[in-house]
């Protein structure tokens, strides 16, 4: 218990430094940060009442404790474009993103284990080979591309899926799944490639243990043996690794949002940028960065709980 | 680990491992075409001709014309020079920053160690594409500045590989005993310590150039990286969206060159890993 309390207070300085650093963009931004957001044609009075809301008049110091001061109680700033404000727009394109991210999970999963115990447990066969280079070529397959190649194939020449666009799930069930299948396949595919490779080499070390040795002495199948006994086990540290994959999607999801126009968190900060809406982008990188935290968090203490000797432990 | 890395025959042992071997040649291949690319190109990668714009592959044009007319293999070419820079300058810079921090932090431990280290965990906390969209996004979006981004998000895990390393040096014998000898820290750490974290450093920094070459690739796709007319396979991909339904191989070809140098790359770094850190 005193593990799981000391795990969880040891984000505490982390999530305060991704606070510092969100802050840091805006003031990283050379010259004026008002002539940066506004152009050089701005409105004057427009300009005057975004040098006070910033207080950029103030030192560094000053600005980020008021900064912080108000982000503790919720309030990440108003859009400069839209007025609206940031924490409603970024939990708006939370949901996109987490939608995807799951369908992103399922997909790299049902990829990812059976062609990793395959590969494993038929080691050094052709199988075992294909799975190596094709989780290798996965590793090195640049996401958009593959978005690219998908949208060419399976939407305008097979006209399977749509291309773009995103409809609530609840709204019409049929054409959310036929909207999430291009984008969540492609971040699927990224993902799966190295949970494959994980997979695989957990497999190894857990079949060449004794139990396994004395489950198949016992004469228990070896297709048994495998899927119920050995995957088991080696699920324990493909669950770490997925979770810190799914960390990493948040950074995944922005260059596969833009292709597909899907309204989450990455098309949101890409948008926000062009747009130079500052506070907004603020916001969305923090936001992503805290969501990436707590995901990492949730990993180790999942881990903990697979693993009955860490469970001892807290 | 340091004498692996001296050895004479890592390169013919990299090159009789068909894995390895075949990275070597794709970054070969890599490096040839950006360093003799405006040899071979048949055509200036910006010269424009409006009576062949998306023309097909040819005997004229090997790889195709973009809208404006240009030699689809003339830009490739011209590509692999910004990828090339922008990978060896990015993970350079890292490695440049990195590994004095993780020296330090592992030879001097306690303090130091943790305060160098918390700083790390925070751009570790960041996802690396998010990080470097709004380093990007402050500082505008440059070769130089994308170089930056890249180079702050490689950072952290150079300095943590180093870290590791020089914790595990720090406690052997030999330290120990030029400690004795009262050799300075300064001088511990650079020809003791230094010399044998350096092989894992490498390895990290041989797989670090093709997830760089990917980083680019993103910031350039989402206009946020080099910028147009400087061609990069990021902005060639971006600019094929628009016609593909017209002109696949503008999206074929730069992606293919992309998706084959991070592959020769990742070959390379994982064939390195086997020779030089057998343990991992």
């Amino acid at each position: 218990m005193k593990m799981l309390l000391s795990r969880i207070l040891s984000i505490i300085p982390v999530l305060f430094g991704l606070c510092v650093l969100s802050f840091m963009l805006l003031a990283m931004i050379p010259g004026d940060p008002v002539t940066a957001m506004l152009g050089l044609d701005a409105d004057p009075q427009a300009a005057a009442a975004l040098r006070t809301k910033f207080a950029l008049g103030q030192p560094l110091p000053i600005r980020f404790i008021s900064w912080f001061g108000h982000l503790l109680t919720g309030d990440l700033g108003r859009s400069i474009q839209t007025g609206r404000p940031v924490l409603n727009m970024v939990l708006t394109a939370l949901i996109p993103t987490m939608e995807l991210g799951l369908v992103a999970l399922i997909v790299s999963l049902l990829i990812a284990i059976p062609a990793g115990v395959i590969s494993a447990s038929k080691r050094n066969s052709i199988a075992d080979y294909s799975v190596s280079l094709i989780s290798l070529a996965g590793l090195s397959l640049p996401s958009f591309w593959l978005a690219i190649l998908l949208i060419l194939f399976l939407s305008i020449r097979l006209q399977i899926f749509p291309s773009s666009g995103y409809v609530p799930f609840l709204e019409d069930p049929v054409a959310a799944i036929q909207h999430i299948a291009l984008p969540g396949i492609t971040l699927g595919v990224a993902m799966a490639a190295a949970t494959m490779r994980m997979t695989r080499a957990a497999m190894l070390d857990v079949l060449n243990t004794d139990y396994i040795r004395t489950a198949r002495a016992k004469g228990l199948p070896r297709r048994g043996v495998i899927w119920r006994h050995a995957l088991r086990n080696a699920l324990i540290p493909v669950t770490t690794l997925v979770g810190l994959q799914l960390g990493q999607l948040m950074g995944g999801v922005v260059v596969t949002e833009t292709v597909f126009a899907w309204p989450g968190i990455g098309k949101l900060t890409v948008d926000a940028i062009f747009a130079r809406d500052f506070p907004v982008v603020q916001g969305a990188i923090l936001a992503s960065a805290v969501l990436f935290v707590v995901i990492n968090l949730i990993t180790d203490l999942l881990y903990a709980t697979l693993d009955p000797r860490l469970r001892r432990r807290l | 680990m340091s004498s692996a890395a001296a050895s004479p025959s890592l390169l013919r042992r990299l090159i009789e491992d068909s894995r390895s071997a075949m990275g070597m040649a794709l970054v070969a291949i890599l490096v040839a075409a950006a360093i003799f690319g405006p040899m071979l190109s048949p055509y200036g990668p910006d010269t424009a001709d409006f009576l062949a714009t998306l023309a097909p592959p040819s005997s004229a044009h090997l790889l195709g014309t973009d809208d404006l007319g240009r030699d689809v293999l003339s830009r490739i070419l011209a590509g692999a020079r910004v990828s090339l820079l922008v990978a060896v300058a990015s993970v350079g810079c890292a490695l440049v920053v990195g590994v004095p921090i993780g020296l330090v932090a592992g030879y001097r431990g306690k303090r130091t160690d943790a305060v160098l280290m918390r700083c790390m965990d925070v751009l570790l906390a960041f996802p690396g594409i998010l990080l470097a969209l709004g380093i990007a996004a402050a500082l505008g979006a440059s070769l130089v500045n994308t170089i930056i981004a890249i180079a702050v998000i490689n950072t952290p895990t150079i300095a943590r590989v180093a870290r590791a390393q020089a914790m595990l040096v720090s406690r052997l014998d030999y330290v120990k005993a030029n400690r004795a000898l009262g050799f300075g820290d300064m001088t511990i750490m650079l020809r003791c310590v230094l010399p044998n974290t350096l092989s894992p450093v490498l390895v990290q920094a041989s797989l670090m150039l093709a997830s760089s070459i990917i980083t680019e690739s993103y910031l350039s796709f989402l206009g946020l990286g080099v910028q147009p007319p400087t061609p990069t396979w990021g902005n060639m991909l971006k600019d094929a969206i628009s016609f593909i339904d017209q002109a696949t191989w503008l999206a074929w070809f730069p992606g293919a060159a992309i998706f084959l140098t991070v592959l020769g790359f990742n070959l390379f770094g994982d064939g390195l890993r086997d020779r030089l850190d057998p343990r991992d």
